[in-house]
Protein backbone atom coordinates (compact mmCIF):
# COMPACT_ATOMS: atom_id res chain seq x y z
CA UNK A 1 0.00 0.00 0.00
CA UNK A 2 1.67 3.32 -0.75
CA UNK A 3 -1.39 5.92 0.38
CA UNK A 4 0.97 8.66 1.93
CA UNK A 5 -1.17 11.96 3.09
CA UNK A 6 0.46 15.06 2.79
CA UNK A 7 0.34 18.71 3.93
CA UNK A 8 0.35 21.96 2.51
CA UNK A 9 3.51 22.38 4.53
CA UNK A 10 4.69 19.40 2.45
CA UNK A 11 4.13 21.44 -0.91
CA UNK A 12 4.96 25.08 -0.10
CA UNK A 13 8.91 24.91 0.84
CA UNK A 14 10.73 27.86 1.65
CA UNK A 15 12.70 29.12 -0.55
CA UNK A 16 16.27 28.00 -1.17
CA UNK A 17 18.93 30.29 -0.73
CA UNK A 18 20.64 31.47 -4.10
CA UNK A 19 24.16 29.91 -5.24
CA UNK A 20 25.25 33.57 -6.16
CA UNK A 21 24.45 36.96 -6.24
CA UNK A 22 23.32 36.37 -9.79
CA UNK A 23 21.13 33.30 -9.73
CA UNK A 24 17.67 33.25 -9.53
CA UNK A 25 15.51 31.47 -6.96
CA UNK A 26 12.50 29.93 -6.76
CA UNK A 27 9.79 31.42 -4.31
CA UNK A 28 6.42 30.83 -2.79
CA UNK A 29 3.54 33.84 -2.92
CA UNK A 30 0.12 33.55 -2.10
CA UNK A 31 -2.43 35.41 -4.23
CA UNK A 32 -5.82 35.61 -1.72
CA UNK A 33 -7.69 34.24 0.42
CA UNK A 34 -8.31 38.61 -0.03
CA UNK A 35 -7.55 39.41 -3.90
CA UNK A 36 -9.81 41.27 -6.09
CA UNK A 37 -9.22 38.23 -8.92
CA UNK A 38 -11.24 35.95 -7.06
CA UNK A 39 -13.96 37.42 -6.46
CA UNK A 40 -14.57 35.81 -3.35
CA UNK A 41 -12.39 34.04 -1.00
CA UNK A 42 -9.59 31.95 -2.88
CA UNK A 43 -6.46 31.87 -1.95
CA UNK A 44 -4.00 30.76 -4.76
CA UNK A 45 -0.27 29.48 -3.79
CA UNK A 46 1.97 30.74 -6.42
CA UNK A 47 5.65 29.35 -7.29
CA UNK A 48 7.36 31.85 -9.10
CA UNK A 49 10.39 32.42 -10.72
CA UNK A 50 10.51 36.35 -10.66
CA UNK A 51 7.03 37.08 -12.69
CA UNK A 52 6.70 33.40 -14.28
CA UNK A 53 4.49 31.06 -12.40
CA UNK A 54 6.02 27.71 -12.16
CA UNK A 55 3.01 26.20 -10.09
CA UNK A 56 -0.50 26.80 -8.66
CA UNK A 57 -1.26 25.15 -5.87
CA UNK A 58 -4.92 26.48 -5.35
CA UNK A 59 -6.54 26.31 -1.67
CA UNK A 60 -10.28 26.71 -1.62
CA UNK A 61 -12.67 25.86 1.59
CA UNK A 62 -12.57 29.48 2.96
CA UNK A 63 -16.41 29.29 1.98
CA UNK A 64 -17.38 25.89 2.64
CA UNK A 65 -20.53 25.53 4.33
CA UNK A 66 -20.71 21.55 4.76
CA UNK A 67 -24.47 22.20 2.26
CA UNK A 68 -23.84 18.21 1.35
CA UNK A 69 -24.17 17.22 4.99
CA UNK A 70 -26.84 19.95 5.77
CA UNK A 71 -28.93 18.30 2.83
CA UNK A 72 -29.00 15.08 5.03
CA UNK A 73 -31.03 16.59 7.25
CA UNK A 74 -33.50 19.20 5.10
CA UNK A 75 -36.44 17.86 2.51
CA UNK A 76 -36.29 18.55 -1.33
CA UNK A 77 -38.03 22.04 -0.98
CA UNK A 78 -35.77 23.18 1.83
CA UNK A 79 -32.71 21.80 -0.41
CA UNK A 80 -34.03 24.28 -2.62
CA UNK A 81 -32.58 26.84 -1.20
CA UNK A 82 -29.10 25.83 -0.57
CA UNK A 83 -28.75 25.48 -4.40
CA UNK A 84 -29.09 29.18 -4.65
CA UNK A 85 -25.96 29.84 -2.53
CA UNK A 86 -23.58 27.81 -4.49
CA UNK A 87 -23.18 29.66 -7.82
CA UNK A 88 -25.46 32.79 -7.06
CA UNK A 89 -25.14 33.87 -10.59
CA UNK A 90 -26.71 30.52 -11.72
CA UNK A 91 -29.18 30.46 -8.88
CA UNK A 92 -32.00 29.43 -10.96
CA UNK A 93 -30.33 26.96 -13.01
CA UNK A 94 -29.33 25.10 -9.72
CA UNK A 95 -32.70 25.45 -8.29
CA UNK A 96 -34.01 23.51 -11.77
CA UNK A 97 -31.22 20.83 -11.16
CA UNK A 98 -32.30 19.98 -8.07
CA UNK A 99 -35.97 20.55 -8.95
CA UNK A 100 -35.65 17.85 -12.08
CA UNK A 101 -33.93 15.40 -10.14
CA UNK A 102 -36.88 15.17 -7.39
CA UNK A 103 -39.32 15.15 -9.97
CA UNK A 104 -37.85 12.42 -12.37
CA UNK A 105 -36.80 10.38 -9.10
CA UNK A 106 -40.42 10.73 -7.58
CA UNK A 107 -42.42 10.79 -11.20
CA UNK A 108 -44.30 14.06 -10.63
CA UNK A 109 -45.39 15.47 -14.42
CA UNK A 110 -44.66 19.13 -14.94
CA UNK A 111 -46.51 20.88 -17.84
CA UNK A 112 -45.58 22.84 -20.43
CA UNK A 113 -46.07 26.31 -18.64
CA UNK A 114 -43.96 25.42 -16.25
CA UNK A 115 -40.91 24.19 -18.28
CA UNK A 116 -41.25 27.14 -20.35
CA UNK A 117 -40.94 29.88 -17.56
CA UNK A 118 -37.72 27.59 -16.09
CA UNK A 119 -36.33 27.87 -19.73
CA UNK A 120 -37.18 31.75 -20.08
CA UNK A 121 -35.57 32.12 -16.34
CA UNK A 122 -32.39 30.22 -17.11
CA UNK A 123 -31.65 31.92 -20.15
CA UNK A 124 -32.17 35.48 -18.75
CA UNK A 125 -29.89 34.36 -15.76
CA UNK A 126 -27.10 33.23 -18.63
CA UNK A 127 -27.18 36.33 -19.89
CA UNK A 128 -27.41 38.19 -16.79
CA UNK A 129 -24.11 36.08 -15.82
CA UNK A 130 -22.38 36.61 -19.05
CA UNK A 131 -23.14 39.95 -19.24
CA UNK A 132 -21.57 40.50 -15.40
CA UNK A 133 -18.92 38.45 -16.68
CA UNK A 134 -17.70 40.61 -19.41
CA UNK A 135 -17.94 43.44 -16.66
CA UNK A 136 -15.46 42.04 -14.15
CA UNK A 137 -12.92 40.75 -17.13
CA UNK A 138 -12.52 44.19 -18.00
CA UNK A 139 -12.38 45.31 -14.47
CA UNK A 140 -9.52 41.90 -13.62
CA UNK A 141 -7.76 43.71 -16.65
CA UNK A 142 -7.73 46.97 -15.80
CA UNK A 143 -10.42 48.77 -17.44
CA UNK A 144 -12.65 50.01 -15.25
CA UNK A 145 -15.68 50.87 -17.31
CA UNK A 146 -17.37 47.64 -18.28
CA UNK A 147 -18.12 46.68 -14.38
CA UNK A 148 -20.21 49.93 -14.59
CA UNK A 149 -21.70 49.14 -18.28
CA UNK A 150 -21.69 45.32 -16.75
CA UNK A 151 -24.01 46.42 -13.91
CA UNK A 152 -25.95 48.53 -16.09
CA UNK A 153 -26.86 45.48 -17.69
CA UNK A 154 -27.17 43.24 -14.70
CA UNK A 155 -29.52 45.69 -13.29
CA UNK A 156 -32.16 45.35 -16.11
CA UNK A 157 -32.34 41.73 -16.00
CA UNK A 158 -32.38 41.78 -11.90
CA UNK A 159 -35.55 43.97 -11.74
CA UNK A 160 -37.64 41.04 -14.32
CA UNK A 161 -36.48 38.65 -11.60
CA UNK A 162 -37.76 40.73 -8.72
CA UNK A 163 -40.76 41.75 -10.27
CA UNK A 164 -41.86 38.23 -10.24
CA UNK A 165 -39.85 36.75 -7.88
CA UNK A 166 -39.38 39.04 -5.06
CA UNK A 167 -35.78 38.48 -4.44
CA UNK A 168 -32.28 39.33 -6.99
CA UNK A 169 -29.80 36.71 -5.64
CA UNK A 170 -31.05 33.63 -4.32
CA UNK A 171 -34.13 33.28 -5.62
CA UNK A 172 -34.98 30.02 -4.82
CA UNK A 173 -37.81 30.24 -7.51
CA UNK A 174 -37.39 26.69 -9.70
CA UNK A 175 -39.02 24.40 -6.57
CA UNK A 176 -39.63 20.76 -7.24
CA UNK A 177 -43.00 19.96 -9.00
CA UNK A 178 -43.46 23.71 -10.37
CA UNK A 179 -42.32 27.03 -9.52
CA UNK A 180 -42.68 29.43 -6.59
CA UNK A 181 -45.37 31.95 -7.96
CA UNK A 182 -46.76 32.18 -10.98
CA UNK A 183 -44.83 35.15 -13.35
CA UNK A 184 -45.75 38.85 -13.24
CA UNK A 185 -48.71 39.67 -15.55
CA UNK A 186 -45.81 42.48 -17.36
CA UNK A 187 -43.45 39.38 -17.53
CA UNK A 188 -44.08 39.05 -21.05
CA UNK A 189 -43.75 42.55 -22.25
CA UNK A 190 -40.80 43.54 -19.94
CA UNK A 191 -38.70 40.55 -21.20
CA UNK A 192 -39.49 41.64 -24.76
CA UNK A 193 -38.45 45.14 -23.94
CA UNK A 194 -35.36 44.15 -22.23
CA UNK A 195 -34.57 41.73 -25.20
CA UNK A 196 -34.73 44.53 -27.48
CA UNK A 197 -32.69 46.87 -25.24
CA UNK A 198 -29.64 44.43 -24.24
CA UNK A 199 -28.90 43.13 -28.21
CA UNK A 200 -27.33 46.39 -29.56
CA UNK A 201 -26.23 46.22 -26.09
CA UNK A 202 -23.81 43.38 -26.76
CA UNK A 203 -22.83 44.97 -30.21
CA UNK A 204 -21.70 48.24 -27.73
CA UNK A 205 -19.91 46.03 -25.57
CA UNK A 206 -18.18 44.51 -28.81
CA UNK A 207 -17.19 48.40 -29.79
CA UNK A 208 -15.97 49.14 -26.28
CA UNK A 209 -13.87 46.21 -25.13
CA UNK A 210 -13.59 43.23 -27.92
CA UNK A 211 -11.68 45.24 -30.44
CA UNK A 212 -9.22 46.96 -28.03
CA UNK A 213 -5.99 45.89 -29.11
CA UNK A 214 -4.29 45.83 -25.58
CA UNK A 215 -7.51 43.55 -24.13
CA UNK A 216 -6.74 41.03 -27.40
CA UNK A 217 -2.92 41.25 -26.34
CA UNK A 218 -3.36 39.93 -23.33
CA UNK A 219 -6.05 37.17 -24.25
CA UNK A 220 -5.10 36.14 -27.79
CA UNK A 221 -2.76 32.79 -27.13
CA UNK A 222 -3.08 33.20 -23.84
CA UNK A 223 -3.61 29.56 -21.76
CA UNK A 224 -3.93 27.52 -24.70
CA UNK A 225 -6.30 24.37 -23.98
CA UNK A 226 -6.43 21.16 -26.06
CA UNK A 227 -9.46 19.72 -26.36
CA UNK A 228 -8.06 16.70 -25.21
CA UNK A 229 -6.50 18.50 -22.03
CA UNK A 230 -10.15 20.17 -21.45
CA UNK A 231 -11.76 17.14 -21.48
CA UNK A 232 -9.65 15.05 -19.30
CA UNK A 233 -9.43 18.15 -16.73
CA UNK A 234 -13.36 17.85 -16.15
CA UNK A 235 -13.75 21.22 -17.70
CA UNK A 236 -17.22 22.07 -18.86
CA UNK A 237 -19.32 24.91 -20.15
CA UNK A 238 -18.16 27.84 -22.35
CA UNK A 239 -14.51 26.26 -20.86
CA UNK A 240 -14.47 22.78 -22.55
CA UNK A 241 -16.86 24.55 -25.88
CA UNK A 242 -14.04 27.37 -26.19
CA UNK A 243 -11.51 24.84 -26.84
CA UNK A 244 -13.88 23.29 -29.58
CA UNK A 245 -15.76 20.43 -27.77
CA UNK A 246 -19.56 20.91 -28.49
CA UNK A 247 -20.71 19.60 -25.02
CA UNK A 248 -23.50 21.32 -24.43
CA UNK A 249 -26.29 19.86 -22.43
CA UNK A 250 -28.96 21.93 -23.54
CA UNK A 251 -28.23 20.10 -27.27
CA UNK A 252 -26.65 16.55 -26.04
CA UNK A 253 -30.00 15.91 -23.63
CA UNK A 254 -32.54 18.80 -23.93
CA UNK A 255 -34.04 19.15 -20.95
CA UNK A 256 -37.14 22.09 -20.40
CA UNK A 257 -38.10 23.30 -23.46
CA UNK A 258 -34.68 23.93 -25.55
CA UNK A 259 -35.41 20.95 -27.57
CA UNK A 260 -38.05 23.27 -29.10
CA UNK A 261 -35.85 26.66 -29.17
CA UNK A 262 -33.60 26.88 -32.42
CA UNK A 263 -30.06 28.19 -31.16
CA UNK A 264 -26.27 27.04 -31.90
CA UNK A 265 -23.60 25.83 -30.06
CA UNK A 266 -20.85 28.17 -29.52
CA UNK A 267 -17.67 26.65 -29.74
CA UNK A 268 -13.98 27.97 -30.08
CA UNK A 269 -10.99 26.89 -32.35
CA UNK A 270 -8.14 27.45 -30.38
CA UNK A 271 -8.90 27.17 -26.67
CA UNK A 272 -7.23 30.42 -25.68
CA UNK A 273 -8.45 33.03 -23.49
CA UNK A 274 -9.74 34.84 -26.48
CA UNK A 275 -11.95 31.70 -27.41
CA UNK A 276 -13.48 31.52 -24.47
CA UNK A 277 -14.05 34.99 -24.42
CA UNK A 278 -16.13 35.16 -27.77
CA UNK A 279 -17.85 32.17 -26.94
CA UNK A 280 -19.76 33.64 -24.11
CA UNK A 281 -19.90 36.78 -25.91
CA UNK A 282 -21.50 35.01 -28.82
CA UNK A 283 -23.55 32.61 -26.19
CA UNK A 284 -25.44 36.15 -24.53
CA UNK A 285 -26.86 36.48 -28.58
CA UNK A 286 -27.81 32.82 -28.59
CA UNK A 287 -29.59 33.15 -24.72
CA UNK A 288 -31.49 36.56 -26.46
CA UNK A 289 -32.43 33.77 -29.41
CA UNK A 290 -33.99 31.22 -27.39
CA UNK A 291 -35.85 33.78 -25.11
CA UNK A 292 -37.21 35.60 -28.28
CA UNK A 293 -38.41 32.82 -29.46
CA UNK A 294 -40.10 31.26 -26.31
CA UNK A 295 -41.06 34.24 -25.31
CA UNK A 296 -44.82 35.05 -26.86
CA UNK A 297 -45.69 31.32 -26.74
CA UNK A 298 -46.05 30.50 -23.09
CA UNK A 299 -48.83 27.91 -22.85
CA UNK A 300 -51.65 28.34 -19.94
CA UNK A 301 -51.49 26.15 -16.62
CA UNK A 302 -50.94 26.08 -13.23
CA UNK A 303 -47.60 26.72 -12.23
CA UNK A 304 -47.23 24.54 -9.48
CA UNK A 305 -48.48 20.71 -10.16
CA UNK A 306 -47.56 19.51 -6.25
CA UNK A 307 -49.55 20.45 -3.63
CA UNK A 308 -47.43 23.35 -1.02
CA UNK A 309 -46.58 21.20 1.84
CA UNK A 310 -47.19 17.76 0.40
CA UNK A 311 -43.99 15.28 1.20
CA UNK A 312 -41.88 14.28 -1.66
CA UNK A 313 -41.00 10.56 -1.21
CA UNK A 314 -37.72 10.15 -3.25
CA UNK A 315 -37.71 6.16 -4.13
CA UNK A 316 -34.70 4.26 -2.65
CA UNK A 317 -31.58 4.54 -5.35
CA UNK A 318 -29.21 7.13 -6.63
CA UNK A 319 -30.89 9.56 -8.95
CA UNK A 320 -28.43 12.43 -10.84
CA UNK A 321 -29.32 14.84 -12.96
CA UNK A 322 -27.42 17.66 -14.29
CA UNK A 323 -28.38 20.76 -16.42
CA UNK A 324 -26.27 23.10 -18.17
CA UNK A 325 -25.61 26.64 -16.04
CA UNK A 326 -23.73 29.68 -17.19
CA UNK A 327 -20.47 28.00 -16.16
CA UNK A 328 -20.89 24.44 -17.03
CA UNK A 329 -22.48 20.97 -15.83
CA UNK A 330 -24.04 21.43 -12.39
CA UNK A 331 -24.96 17.98 -11.51
CA UNK A 332 -26.98 16.85 -8.64
CA UNK A 333 -26.48 13.27 -7.05
CA UNK A 334 -28.94 11.84 -4.28
CA UNK A 335 -28.73 9.13 -2.51
CA UNK A 336 -32.34 8.08 -0.73
CA UNK A 337 -32.51 4.80 1.19
CA UNK A 338 -36.29 5.41 0.32
CA UNK A 339 -37.01 6.46 4.40
CA UNK A 340 -38.77 10.21 4.99
CA UNK A 341 -37.91 12.79 3.06
CA UNK A 342 -34.32 13.99 3.23
CA UNK A 343 -31.83 12.31 1.28
CA UNK A 344 -29.56 9.26 2.76
CA UNK A 345 -26.33 11.54 0.94
CA UNK A 346 -26.49 14.48 -1.30
CA UNK A 347 -23.96 15.34 -3.68
CA UNK A 348 -23.38 18.62 -6.16
CA UNK A 349 -20.96 18.14 -9.12
CA UNK A 350 -20.27 22.13 -9.71
CA UNK A 351 -18.90 23.29 -12.52
CA UNK A 352 -16.85 25.50 -11.20
CA UNK A 353 -15.05 23.34 -8.81
CA UNK A 354 -14.12 21.28 -11.48
CA UNK A 355 -13.06 24.27 -13.45
CA UNK A 356 -10.55 25.59 -11.16
CA UNK A 357 -8.28 22.50 -11.58
CA UNK A 358 -7.88 23.83 -14.98
CA UNK A 359 -6.11 26.76 -14.07
CA UNK A 360 -3.50 24.30 -12.63
CA UNK A 361 -2.59 23.30 -16.01
CA UNK A 362 -2.93 26.65 -17.49
CA UNK A 363 -0.94 29.19 -15.76
CA UNK A 364 2.32 27.16 -15.21
CA UNK A 365 5.23 29.53 -17.92
CA UNK A 366 2.84 32.88 -17.91
CA UNK A 367 3.12 35.68 -15.84
CA UNK A 368 1.30 36.77 -13.08
CA UNK A 369 -0.55 39.21 -15.30
CA UNK A 370 -1.99 36.35 -17.87
CA UNK A 371 -2.62 33.94 -14.76
CA UNK A 372 -5.15 37.34 -14.29
CA UNK A 373 -6.46 36.61 -17.43
CA UNK A 374 -6.34 32.96 -17.91
CA UNK A 375 -8.33 32.88 -14.44
CA UNK A 376 -11.31 35.84 -15.18
CA UNK A 377 -11.76 33.27 -18.68
CA UNK A 378 -12.66 30.43 -16.46
CA UNK A 379 -15.35 32.79 -14.90
CA UNK A 380 -15.06 30.72 -11.30
CA UNK A 381 -17.88 31.27 -8.41
CA UNK A 382 -15.97 30.62 -4.88
CA UNK A 383 -19.46 29.70 -2.90
CA UNK A 384 -19.61 27.45 -6.07
CA UNK A 385 -15.98 25.72 -5.53
CA UNK A 386 -16.19 25.08 -1.63
CA UNK A 387 -20.09 24.00 -1.47
CA UNK B 1 -20.92 -7.87 -21.97
CA UNK B 2 -19.10 -7.72 -18.96
CA UNK B 3 -16.81 -4.99 -18.24
CA UNK B 4 -14.74 -7.01 -15.82
CA UNK B 5 -14.65 -10.00 -13.79
CA UNK B 6 -16.95 -10.15 -11.05
CA UNK B 7 -19.09 -6.57 -12.33
CA UNK B 8 -22.70 -6.57 -12.07
CA UNK B 9 -25.76 -3.72 -12.86
CA UNK B 10 -25.92 -1.54 -10.37
CA UNK B 11 -29.38 -1.43 -9.59
CA UNK B 12 -31.70 1.87 -8.48
CA UNK B 13 -29.84 4.19 -10.04
CA UNK B 14 -31.79 6.53 -13.10
CA UNK B 15 -28.12 6.02 -15.05
CA UNK B 16 -26.83 2.74 -16.88
CA UNK B 17 -24.77 1.38 -14.02
CA UNK B 18 -22.12 -1.11 -13.27
CA UNK B 19 -20.88 -2.18 -10.02
CA UNK B 20 -17.33 -3.35 -9.91
CA UNK B 21 -15.26 -5.52 -7.47
CA UNK B 22 -12.01 -2.49 -5.98
CA UNK B 23 -9.89 -5.12 -7.40
CA UNK B 24 -10.62 -4.55 -11.18
CA UNK B 25 -10.60 -0.63 -11.41
CA UNK B 26 -7.58 0.11 -11.95
CA UNK B 27 -7.58 -2.34 -14.83
CA UNK B 28 -10.66 -1.43 -16.41
CA UNK B 29 -10.17 2.30 -15.97
CA UNK B 30 -8.17 2.95 -19.38
CA UNK B 31 -10.13 0.00 -20.81
CA UNK B 32 -13.03 2.78 -20.25
CA UNK B 33 -11.46 5.51 -21.66
CA UNK B 34 -9.58 3.72 -24.30
CA UNK B 35 -11.75 0.91 -25.76
CA UNK B 36 -13.18 2.91 -29.33
CA UNK B 37 -16.66 1.31 -28.38
CA UNK B 38 -16.91 3.05 -24.72
CA UNK B 39 -14.26 6.62 -24.85
CA UNK B 40 -15.30 7.08 -21.84
CA UNK B 41 -13.27 10.61 -21.73
CA UNK B 42 -14.63 12.78 -19.52
CA UNK B 43 -15.16 12.20 -15.28
CA UNK B 44 -17.87 14.15 -14.50
CA UNK B 45 -18.15 13.33 -11.30
CA UNK B 46 -16.60 10.96 -8.01
CA UNK B 47 -18.01 10.98 -4.98
CA UNK B 48 -18.43 8.53 -2.11
CA UNK B 49 -21.32 7.04 -0.20
CA UNK B 50 -21.13 5.92 3.57
CA UNK B 51 -23.20 2.96 3.96
CA UNK B 52 -22.37 2.62 7.82
CA UNK B 53 -25.00 -0.15 8.25
CA UNK B 54 -23.53 -2.77 5.73
CA UNK B 55 -20.01 -1.22 7.21
CA UNK B 56 -18.78 0.10 3.66
CA UNK B 57 -18.51 2.67 1.27
CA UNK B 58 -19.51 3.18 -2.19
CA UNK B 59 -17.44 5.29 -4.67
CA UNK B 60 -19.65 6.45 -7.50
CA UNK B 61 -17.92 7.62 -11.21
CA UNK B 62 -20.23 9.26 -13.38
CA UNK B 63 -18.73 9.12 -17.11
CA UNK B 64 -19.58 10.75 -19.88
CA UNK B 65 -18.18 10.05 -23.70
CA UNK B 66 -17.76 13.30 -25.94
CA UNK B 67 -17.32 11.45 -28.48
CA UNK B 68 -20.44 9.04 -28.55
CA UNK B 69 -22.67 11.05 -26.43
CA UNK B 70 -23.05 7.99 -24.08
CA UNK B 71 -23.03 7.98 -20.13
CA UNK B 72 -22.21 5.46 -17.38
CA UNK B 73 -22.22 5.03 -13.75
CA UNK B 74 -19.54 3.17 -12.42
CA UNK B 75 -20.02 2.56 -8.67
CA UNK B 76 -17.60 0.13 -6.48
CA UNK B 77 -17.28 -0.78 -2.68
CA UNK B 78 -14.59 -0.70 -0.46
CA UNK B 79 -14.66 -1.74 3.63
CA UNK B 80 -14.82 1.22 6.11
CA UNK B 81 -11.97 -0.14 8.02
CA UNK B 82 -9.60 -0.25 4.99
CA UNK B 83 -10.85 1.81 2.33
CA UNK B 84 -8.24 1.99 0.32
CA UNK B 85 -9.03 2.65 -3.60
CA UNK B 86 -6.70 2.72 -6.36
CA UNK B 87 -6.21 6.46 -8.17
CA UNK B 88 -7.70 6.62 -11.44
CA UNK B 89 -5.70 10.41 -11.84
CA UNK B 90 -3.88 8.79 -14.31
CA UNK B 91 -6.61 7.67 -16.75
CA UNK B 92 -8.48 11.09 -15.98
CA UNK B 93 -6.79 13.67 -14.49
CA UNK B 94 -9.53 15.44 -12.79
CA UNK B 95 -9.83 12.67 -10.76
CA UNK B 96 -7.19 13.98 -8.53
CA UNK B 97 -8.83 16.74 -7.88
CA UNK B 98 -12.07 14.82 -7.23
CA UNK B 99 -10.34 12.06 -5.01
CA UNK B 100 -9.36 14.90 -2.46
CA UNK B 101 -12.78 15.66 -1.79
CA UNK B 102 -13.72 12.61 -1.55
CA UNK B 103 -10.66 11.47 1.02
CA UNK B 104 -11.27 15.13 2.88
CA UNK B 105 -15.13 14.68 3.51
CA UNK B 106 -15.45 11.28 3.60
CA UNK B 107 -11.87 9.61 4.28
CA UNK B 108 -11.01 7.52 1.67
CA UNK B 109 -7.95 6.43 1.01
CA UNK B 110 -6.76 6.74 -2.51
CA UNK B 111 -3.63 4.48 -3.31
CA UNK B 112 -1.04 5.89 -5.95
CA UNK B 113 -2.54 9.46 -5.17
CA UNK B 114 0.65 11.84 -5.64
CA UNK B 115 -0.96 14.66 -3.84
CA UNK B 116 -3.33 13.72 -1.19
CA UNK B 117 -3.98 16.62 0.81
CA UNK B 118 -7.37 17.84 2.71
CA UNK B 119 -9.08 19.85 0.24
CA UNK B 120 -11.56 22.51 2.15
CA UNK B 121 -11.12 21.52 5.59
CA UNK B 122 -7.58 22.60 7.44
CA UNK B 123 -4.59 20.05 7.03
CA UNK B 124 -5.33 19.44 11.45
CA UNK B 125 -8.87 18.75 11.31
CA UNK B 126 -10.03 15.63 13.05
CA UNK B 127 -12.21 13.38 11.52
CA UNK B 128 -14.06 13.31 8.03
CA UNK B 129 -17.64 15.29 8.26
CA UNK B 130 -19.33 13.57 5.67
CA UNK B 131 -19.20 9.89 7.47
CA UNK B 132 -22.13 9.10 9.47
CA UNK B 133 -21.00 8.54 12.54
CA UNK B 134 -18.70 11.99 12.37
CA UNK B 135 -19.32 14.17 15.72
CA UNK B 136 -17.97 17.06 16.70
CA UNK B 137 -18.49 19.76 19.43
CA UNK B 138 -20.16 22.50 17.00
CA UNK B 139 -22.47 20.28 15.23
CA UNK B 140 -25.94 21.15 16.27
CA UNK B 141 -28.19 18.00 17.68
CA UNK B 142 -31.53 17.57 15.56
CA UNK B 143 -34.66 19.02 16.65
CA UNK B 144 -36.47 16.46 18.53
Amino acid sequence: MSVSLRTLNDVVRPPTTAASALATQEYFVNMGPQHPIAHGSLRLVLRLDGETVKEVIPVPGFVHRGIEKMCEHLGPRQIVHLTDRMDYLSALMNNWALAMTVERAAGIAVNERIETIRTLMAELQRLQSHVLWWGVLGMDLGAFTPFLYGFREREVIGEIFEETIGARLTMNYIQPGGLMYDIHPGFARKVKDVARYIRPIIDEYDTLLSGNVILQERLRNIGILSPEKAVALGCTGPVVRASGVPYDLRKVEPYGVYGKAEFDVVVGTVGDCWDRYCVRMEEMRQSLRIIEQLIDNIPEGPHMVVKYGARIRIPEGIHYGQVETARGVFGVTIVSDGKGEAPYRMHFRSPSFNNLWAVTALAPGWRIADLIAIQSSLDLVIPDIDR
Amino acid sequence: MALAPGSSKRDKVNRPAVSVPVEALAALAPKLRDDPALRFDLLLDHTAIDWIADGRFELIYHLYSTVHGHHLTLTTSVSRENPVVPTVGAVWPIAHWQEREAFDLMGVLYDGHADLRRLFLEDDWEGHPLRKDYKDDSMLGLPK
